[in-house]
């Protein structure tokens, strides 16, 4: 693009470890994907350590929700390599993926609520599914799980009575629900106020500290992110672009990480 | 005319490729059956969508497929065949083939536009990712309640018509086609065969079958939005009632040319 010529761009950080099969966390190794034409991830590499929050910024229709399906498998990518515990995801049998994504927590970035059942039984479904917990533990379970997300109250409700800010948390809420260890949040604050959200924000490092989940947090909200992140990285044009703490992010150089912080139509990015 | 054999084959292979991928889907169901235990819950709430859901329509179809089947019968025998064997033609006719067929066509469209427009919305708004996500087979959950409630409930629909369709054609006859109520019992009673409603039941149970793979398939392969869930709801119908129509005609050959030639 003829716009990157007036910005100098550092080289993408480095993603990648000697051995994948060893690393404690999340390795996606050239991850690429494409709908049709249309590329979207292009040999992304990045790790996700145990225990962190990693933030990951980038513009509307880079690919972050892509990302995030790659590597649960709700896509498969077209190339690349994903590792989650040293164990291979792309090749695993069906039976060892679904017992993976019992450890998974996943907020949908449209919440994706089971419209024919309550909130509770949408909370309580995995529960019900995957325990012998009794029909009166689970639903104090996933009241406990509502109240967190500050929905006590509405367990009875169906989704098409909740609110949009409203579904997003019974979404938190039912991702939490059996006490996950990665969770993976597409936008949980996109679309709630400011108070709400920053609740929500708040409760996302307490799942990290008491609980030490692993977390991929997409959000486009720089507050919220500065708040949780352990490390921000930057998806721009099919890649992580940028990976570094708080700090490095507010005081670096890089031209998209700078425009895409700050809201400035001029830069690498472009404006649409 | 190129255009329209390219355009034909390319009818054929996707009806292929449908009836392929359906297959894999059926096998997939198949395996979840030793579950089927556990989703009797869910199963019983399809079975009353199924069943107490198409009462209405049920009834209305019946007692107006028997009533013009009399009707047409008595105008066919007028001169020709004596009015005893009025019951014996419509009793069989519905008993053989319009009572299975009518209902898989009329209740089984009811049913397949539920299922595909049902699954179909989930899968387009993610709901079916969350359902994999959370470590919970959409076959095993989704798919199974239905394809049992359907294959069992069709058949039991079906008898259910066939009484009403000769009850309707007994009242149409009775009250207004000068046949008497001696006259048209005796007709039915006496060339009554047991495997004329076996062979019945047993095509609505495949039609049952039919119909419930058509609805999950199509509702399962939705894409995009809205439209998607429009364009594979009628395709789910359409393919439902031409499979069922060309599958009566090869079950009519097994069945009444094979299994029960006497
Ligand atoms: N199922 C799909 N079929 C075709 N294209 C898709 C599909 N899912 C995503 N895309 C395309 O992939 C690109 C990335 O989509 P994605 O949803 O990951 O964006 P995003 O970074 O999450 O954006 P946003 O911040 O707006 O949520 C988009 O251009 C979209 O058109
Ligand atoms: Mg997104």
């Amino acid at each position: 693009m003829a716009t990157n010529e007036k910005w100098v761009i550092p080289p993408p950080p480095v993603q990648r470890v000697e051995n994948p099969a060893e690393f404690q966390g999340i390795v996606l190794e050239g991850v690429s994907k494409a709908f049709g034409p249309k590329v979207v991830l292009k040999q992304a590499d990045l790790l996700i350590a145990k225990g962190e929050t990693i933030v990951i910024i980038g513009r509307s229709g880079q690919g972050k929700s892509v990302l995030l399906k790659n590597i649960v498998r709700l896509m498969e990518p077209d190339e690349g390599l994903i590792w989650i515990e040293g164990e291979e995801v792309t090749s695993m049998r069906r039976g060892d993926l679904m017992e993976l994504r019992k450890s998974f927590g996943f907020l949908f970035q449209g919440a994706a609520l089971f419209d024919s059942m309550t909130i509770c039984k949408n909370v309580g479904l995995m529960l019900e599914e995957h325990t012998d917990m009794t029909p009166a533990q689970i639903r104090a379970r996933a009241c406990e799980c509502l109240a967190l997300v500050g929905l006590e109250g509405s367990d009875d409700k169906l989704p098409s009575e909740l609110s949009g800010g409203m579904k997003k948390r019974a979404g938190l809420a039912r991702a939490i629900v059996m006490k996950p260890r990665y969770i993976l949040y597409d936008e949980p604050t996109t679309g709630l106020d400011p108070i709400t959200s920053d609740a929500i924000t708040d409760l996302i490092l307490k799942l990290q500290r008491e609980l030490g989940v692993t977390s991929i947090v997409v959000t486009h909200d720089m507050p919220s992110a500065y708040k949780v992140a352990d490390r921000i990285a930057m998806l721009s044009r099919g890649k992580i672009v940028f990976s570094g703490s708080v700090a490095e992010v507010r005081s670096t150089t890089h031209p998209m990480v700078r425009q895409f912080i700050e809201g400035s139509a001029t830069g690498p990015l472009g404006a649409f | 005319m190129r255009a329209i054999i390219g355009k034909l084959g390319r009818l054929v292979l996707h009806g292929l490729q449908s009836t392929g991928r359906g297959a894999l889907l059926l096998r997939s169901i198949v395996f979840q059956l030793p579950h089927a235990w556990s989703m009797r819950r869910e199963t019983s709430e399809q079975m009353q969508i199924v069943s107490v859901g198409s009462l209405p329509l049920v009834v209305t179809t019946s007692v107006f497929v028997g009533a013009v089947t009399a009707v047409q019968a008595v105008y066919q025998m007028q001169a020709y065949v004596p009015m005893k064997f009025l019951g014996t033609v419509i009793s069989k006719s519905v008993f053989i083939e319009l009572g299975p067929v009518l209902i898989a066509l009329v209740v089984g469209s009811r049913l397949c536009a539920n299922y595909a427009a049902e699954l179909g919305t989930m899968k387009v708004t993610e709901q079916l990712d969350a359902m994999n996500i959370m470590a919970i087979d959409p076959v095993r959950y989704l798919a199974l309640p239905r394809f049992l409630a359907a294959v069992l409930m069709i058949p039991v629909i079906t008898v259910l018509a066939n009484t009403i369709a000769v009850v309707g054609g007994y009242v149409a006859s009775v009250l207004t086609l000068d046949v008497t109520s001696s006259t048209f019992i005796e007709g039915l009673k006496m060339f009554y065969k047991h495997s004329d409603l076996m062979g019945g039941l047993i095509k609505s149970f495949f039609f049952g079958g039919i119909i419930a793979m058509s609805g999950i398939y199509y509702g399962f392969n939705t894409e995009g939005g809205a439209e998607g869930v429009g364009k594979a709801t009628m395709t789910a119908v359409v393919g439902s009632c031409l499979s069922v129509l060309v599958a009566d005609y090869f079950l009519a050959i097994i069945l009444f040319q094979i299994v029960f030639r006497s």
